[in-house]
């Protein structure tokens, strides 16, 4: 056997930026030595959440030190919109109306950011107010318009299985948001070039729509703008289509002065000025038998969208798309209601509206459970997907590759499931004060972007003469790896260490054309690009080594830092330096595109999705019924990532994703003010878990024995997203313990996040019932 | 009194000198804009998210005692005499990484990797004085780092594990301790440190004497002691908060005496300084007290400014009222005591008159008979704002309740007590009657306020079940709280 590379494939290695991390030397865009005469752009927030601008004196604004410029709507040579739906409904500056609080009027640019953010707050608007609406109960009461074409998913006959199914159950979910809380904010720094040109440094995970947006905020081509993106701070989806509004106001001023131009909101401004996970209202009606299977669902999902589009058609889509989560529904009708409210647009949040449309599927699972006085696991195993006659999703796509039974039954073991779970009955009978509450859920996800299109990637690679290789691709990196898993795929390739290869800044100059990073997609759209780049500058290398070395392509071999020809083995740069000389091309664009999907929205048909990542999660909580305070004792995991291209990297992808879906169900609440002020708009307010909110024992395993069955990328799964629903564990785990006070005989319903006051009032209403 | 007028500290390898320096000049802007380290990062800029993070050195005494705490909001004016060092002054053995870098990168503790070199300057502040710390500990260090990659397990994974990639005595800070000590004490001196333009006032008095005098001259002054509250004006706010007198070369107003029958505290005294006393004298409050803010603001904020600035949702007044603490104020060279309790008028008013100061605060001891207990209800266990606050302290004789003291945060425009539930337990049975009859009579004490913290009815049935939970707790002595099973669980982890 031979020895093998570092960093190849399946391999546990540290992330690429790892050293640089933990020293400081990572550079993010605040980081960059700023060129010469960099101005500095701060934005004029709305302090009215609807209405119309009535007077806006910038004059004080003007006049302030330091200040340089006060941009306007009429200061924009393109377009006055950074929609990235082509709807036009979401203006960069105000156009005479506000749709909320936070909404951008203006932006100052000065010599400093602390003269441009000072300046800023001197200006003095009026305006004429009308009542906001703020939520999704308000929306609907007051028959808010829809900010997209809402979607039906249909299969089966709902309503009259509804009408005869045994036991019937009508219900409602209240599901909040949660701001992405990335710890780099938004940011975007502009130099101009020549002519129409403009460079755009931008945190973001989507450089080429920053691309288009800034060239129409610019009314420029394309081609006249090159973004680019090393790393962000963070993303979770906050900087899929969020980073437009900097990036156009740093082009627009500086193509306007000459001069490089950065825009950084502090972090108050950042949350209320962008937009974050939906909320949703889920109103249900479900029909079983006795047995706890699942005859017909009947369910609508309305959704806090804000003020425009943005995203949320895609996320209230995938919201349906996931209400039935592994459970198979013989008769079902689900509808969004995308609702325009008048608050910040929200956006893409990892999982993109699937967590909410699936809590709202289990939610109707706990139903029908504590109606049975059944564990929920039992219905669960009950309704999960199977064969024939048992495979068909709401929305007609065929699951054939479910292995969610096998995981349940194996976590179920390891997690010692039955007996915490007795033990915690028998704790609940005689602990008056503390209860516990102990809860297995199942997640199964769809992967693909069901905008098929997106389903595509690009990626460039470069051997230099020296035998070292440069890496891009259209992915970009937010601390999920895909900058090293990629690189991996690379090595694996060529079969040289990693050290070989180093990965490059993202640009849209490099690569072009490329999709958001989003959708959990970024390593199998992006390593299968790059494997296809890599394998044509093998191919050429093996040609010219058939040719020179007069051997069969078969006798042609790459190993361990060398290429092997015949009986003569050369180290992989001399090879690579022949090469150049008799010359080889060294340099190829790899390309990709997602076989096997199609969808067909109007008639709510086909088969969006690629493949399933599967997972599921044993929580274990206890609460003090006096106060709702809790903490989670244990969690074990058991996920799907396929074959894991890098075990270290995805492992830490769903702690995280754990972590992080569990403060959107817990502590992270977002409360508006009456007149539609965000006010947990600071840590200070809006609390995402510490250290010590994480589960007390965490165990957390990779199925080790699956392997996908689609050809991705080394057979490995998507992993960004799908983990972050097994934190629904934890809320219904919570639930049971609320459960507890009256004997279980009540579903509890409790809705997140379940803060130490929601707990506190289920467990009152409870026993008061 | 002999003024001077150049400020002077040590950054990393560097002597740095001001003798022009704007108050409101934060140590993070300092850093990045001026300096250009930008390893330190900017994360929320009011002292909650910890990717700032440097460690400040000062001397105690001949001992150099290095403390994590917030750059966003520390102010360089409150820097005289120190050392702060700065993520990029990390070194291991010849150019490799430092110990708690490596234990990171070994055990891929970061993602995104912005939080990071914040959690390296946490875990280096830890290890300096935790060598093998358990997971509790490791917990508190890092309670005011938000990471939201991660959720944390590689975190506290690698700082279980520093000591494999490295010694402590082998360390560069450790090493050149002495030199940095000699450095640092030649900058001491019992000068006035005065910095003045035209627009600005900046004083830095070295003794409490001189902090009194400077104060009654300019009574319009802003107090600086751990900047955790003042901080915010400047950085969310954009306040004026000239003139300016920092107490942080005060090394008078920071002592703690104990006797047998109380605690007595200079206001300069922070957090973490107090944190033996109370562990060793009031180990009811030990809890409690390491979950006021985060470790970076326990080692910065002061309990005399948490009270003089009259917060109805300070952490430390409703204990410190149930206690029957006093405090002492002074001006110039007057001082009066007062019942803490009388010092909050109303929201927004305290009895301080203008250039007086909270000099000390006198906690009486509970008698070894003598029930206490406060409980702190947030949104998140730690670092977080109270939505309430309960603290309790009662006697029993006889099976009666003879003493009792109830003080709440959060339900009012005040701290304040629970006047209506005190007097119907006073001489009422201890028993789980008189607290469920005594509890609605929260109604006549409080009219709390919904917010984003908690809403009223939250806040009235927590405050009512508060008291249940005091007497539970202490009628049985094998109730276990949440808390008891939080730290078990926690010690247990990993382990």
């Amino acid at each position: 056997m031979n020895k093998q590379i570092k960093g190849g494939t399946h391999q546990s290695i540290e992330h690429e930026s790892a050293h640089k991390h933990v020293s400081g030397r990572a550079e993010y865009l605040d980081d960059v030595i700023e060129p010469a005469g960099t101005l500095h752009a701060y934005l004029g927030l709305s302090t009215c959440a609807n209405g119309k601008i009535k007077s806006m004196d910038l004059d004080a604004v003007r006049k302030a030190p330091g200040v340089v410029d006060v941009l306007t709507k009429d200061d924009i040579p393109g377009e006055n919109d950074v929609s990235p739906t082509g709807l036009h409904d979401e203006p960069i500056f105000a156009r005479g109306e506000v749709h909320f609080y936070g909404q951008p009027l203006f932006a100052v640019v000065a010599k400093t950011r602390d003269q441009a953010r000072r300046a800023a707050q001197l200006a003095k608007v009026e305006y004429i107010s009308e009542a906001p609406l703020l939520d999704v109960k308000s929306a609907k009461a007051n028959g808010a318009e829809l900010v997209t074409k809402p979607l039906k998913l249909k299969r089966g006959d709902a309503v009259s299985a509804l009408e005869n199914a045994p036991m019937r159950i009508k219900g409602e979910m209240e599901i909040g948001g949660q701001d992405h809380f990335y710890l780099e904010g938004h940011i975007a720094m502009a130099i101009p070039g020549e002519d129409d040109e403009v460079t755009v440094f931008s945190s973001t995970q989507h450089p080429t729509e920053i691309q288009h947006m800034v060239g129409h905020a610019l009314g420029v081509s394309a081609n006249a703008v090159n973004v680019q993106v090393r790393r962000m701070g963070g993303g979770f989806g906050g900087k899929e289509t969020q980073g437009s509004l900097f990036a156009a106001v740093a082009a627009i001023a500086a193509k306007k002065h000459g001069a490089a131009v950065k825009i950084r909101p502090d972090r108050d401004d950042d949350m209320v000025a962008t937009g974050k996970r939906h909320d949703f209202v889920a109103s249900y009606d479900v029909g079983f038998d006795e047995a706890g299977k699942i005859h017909a669902i009947d369910a609508e999902f309305a959704a806090r969208c804000g003020f425009s589009a943005d995203l949320s058609g895609p996320v209230t889509d995938r919201a349906l798309f996931h209400a039935d989560n592994c459970y198979f529904i013989p008769n079902v009708e689900l509808r969004s209601q995308p609702l325009k409210t008048n608050t910040v647009s929200n956006t893409a949040f990892r999982g993109f509206g699937g967590p909410q449309g699936m809590l709202g599927g289990e939610r109707m699972i706990e139903e029908i459970a504590y109606a049975l006085g059944k564990d929920p696991l039992e219905i669960r195993r009950t309704n999960f997907y199977g064969g024939e006659g048992k495979n068909l999703t709401p929305y007609h796509q065929v699951v054939d590759d479910s292995i969610i039974e096998r995981i349940v039954d194996e976590l179920e073991a390891s997690a010692d499931y039955k007996e915490r779970r007795d033990a915690a009955l028998e704790f609940n009978k005689t602990s008056r004060v503390l209860k516990r509450g102990i809860s297995l859920t199942p997640v199964k996800f769809g992967i693909s972007f069901t905008a098929t299109w997106y389903n595509q990637a690009g990626a460039l690679v470069h051997v230099y003469s020296d035998g070292t290789i440069q890496l891009n691709h259209g992915g970009t990196e937010m601390g999920q790896g895909l900058y090293t898993k990629v690189a991996q795929v690379v090595a694996d390739e060529f079969q040289v260490d990693i050290s070989t290869i180093k990965v490059t800044a993202t640009r849209t100059d490099k690569v072009p054309n490329t999709s958001a990073t989003a959708a959990s997609s970024g390593t199998d759209l992006n390593g299968m690009a790059a494997a296809d780049a890599a394998q044509k500058i093998k191919q050429r290398l093996i040609d010219f080594a058939v040719k020179e070395y007069d051997v069969a392509p078969e006798k042609v071999r790459f190993d361990n830092n060398q290429v092997i020809v015949g009986e003569q083995a050369f180290s992989f740069a001399d090879f690579v330096k022949t090469a150049y000389m008799n010359r080889v091309q060294l340099s190829a664009t790899g390309f990709y595109k997602t076989p096997d999907i199609h969808w067909d929205r109007d008639a709510g048909k086909g088969t969006p999705f690629y493949y399933f990542a599967y997972g599921a999660a044993v929580s274990e909580v206890v609460i003090d019924t006096l106060t709702g305070e809790y903490f989670v004792e244990r969690v074990d995991v058991l996920h799907d990532v396929g074959r894991s291209i890098n075990e270290a990297i995805d492992k830490g992808q769903v702690e995280g994703a754990f972590v992080q879906g569990m403060g959107w169900l817990t502590t992270e609440e977002l409360w508006w003010s009456k007149d539609g002020q965000l006010k947990t708009h600071a840590p200070s307010t809006y609390k995402i878990p510490v250290a010590s909110d994480r589960p007390r024992q965490f165990n957390v395993n990779l199925v080790n024995w699956s392997e996908n069955k689609k050809r991705t990328i080394r057979r490995s799964k998507a992993v960004g997203e799908p983990p972050f629903m097994l934190a629904i564990s934890v809320l219904e785990a919570l639930s049971m313990a609320v459960a507890s006070v009256a004997d279980y005989k009540t579903c509890p319903k409790l809705d997140s996040p379940a803060t130490p006051e929601r707990i506190l009032m289920a467990v009152q209403r409870l026993k008061g019932e | 009194m002999t003024t001077r007028h150049t400020l002077k500290f040590w950054l990393n390898d560097q002597l740095i000198e001001f003798d022009r320096l704007p108050v409101t000049q934060t140590l993070l802007d300092y850093l990045r804009l001026t300096q250009v380290l930008r390893g330190t990062k900017e994360g929320c800029a009011e002292g909650d998210c910890g990717a700032c993070t440097v460690l400040v050195g000062r001397l105690e005494g001949d001992q150099l005692k290095y403390e994590s705490v917030n750059a966003c909001i520390r102010f360089v004016g409150s820097l005289d005499g120190c050392h702060v060092v700065t993520i990029e002054h990390l070194k291991g053995k010849n150019g490799a990484l430092h110990p708690i870098q490596q234990a990171m990168v070994t055990h891929h503790g970061s993602q995104c990797g912005f939080c990071t070199p914040g959690f390296v300057m946490s875990l280096y502040a830890m290890w300096m004085s935790e060598l093998e710390p358990d997971v509790a500990t490791i917990e508190r260090y890092l309670q005011g780092n938000l990471c939201r990659c991660t959720g944390y397990e590689p975190i506290i994974k690698a700082a279980l594990d520093i000591g494999e990639h490295g010694k402590l005595h082998e360390d560069y800070l450790i090493a050149e301790q002495d030199q940095m000590v000699q450095n640092l004490s030649a900058l001491q001196n019992d000068q006035m440190l005065a910095i003045e333009s035209e627009a600005e006032k900046l004083f830095a008095p070295a003794t409490l004497d001189q902090f009194a005098s400077i104060y009654a001259q300019n009574p319009e002054a802003t107090i600086v002691a751990g900047a955790t509250d003042v901080g915010l004006w400047v950085t969310k706010f954009m306040r004026d908060i000239s003139p300016v007198i920092f107490t942080s070369r005060l090394k008078d107003f920071r002592k703690i005496e104990v006797s047998d029958t109380a605690i007595t505290v200079d206001g300069g005294a922070s957090y973490t300084d107090m944190l033996a006393a109370i562990d060793e004298h009031l180990p009811q409050l030990s809890q409690f007290w390491r979950r006021i803010g985060g470790e970076q603001v326990r080692n910065m904020g002061t309990v005399g400014g948490n009270i003089a600035n009259g917060s109805p949702i300070g952490d430390t007044p409703p204990p410190l009222i149930a206690l029957g603490a006093t405090i002492t104020l002074r001006k110039g060279d007057e001082r009066r005591t007062l019942e803490l309790e009388k010092y909050f008028i109303t929201y927004g008013k305290q009895d301080r008159a203008a250039g007086e100061i909270v000099e000390q605060i006198h906690i009486p001891l509970p008698d070894e008979d003598q029930l206490f207990a406060c409980y702190k209800i947030s949104k998140r266990r730690d670092e977080d704002i109270s939505a309430l606050c309960g603290a309790f302290s009662a006697k029993i004789d006889d099976g009666r309740i003879s003493d009792i003291r109830i003080a709440f945060g959060g339900m009012a425009g005040t701290p304040k007590r629970a006047s209506h539930v005190e007097a119907a337990l006073k001489g009422a049975p201890w028993s789980e009657r008189s607290i469920a009859d005594a509890k609605q009579l929260f109604e006549q004490d409080f009219e709390p306020l919904s917010d984003w913290r908690a809403s009223a009815t939250y806040r009235m049935a927590a405050a009512q079940n508060l008291l249940e939970r005091f007497y539970l707790e202490h009628a049985d002595e094998n109730a276990i709280s949440l808390d008891d099973l939080h730290q078990a669980a926690t010690l247990e982890a990993l382990s």
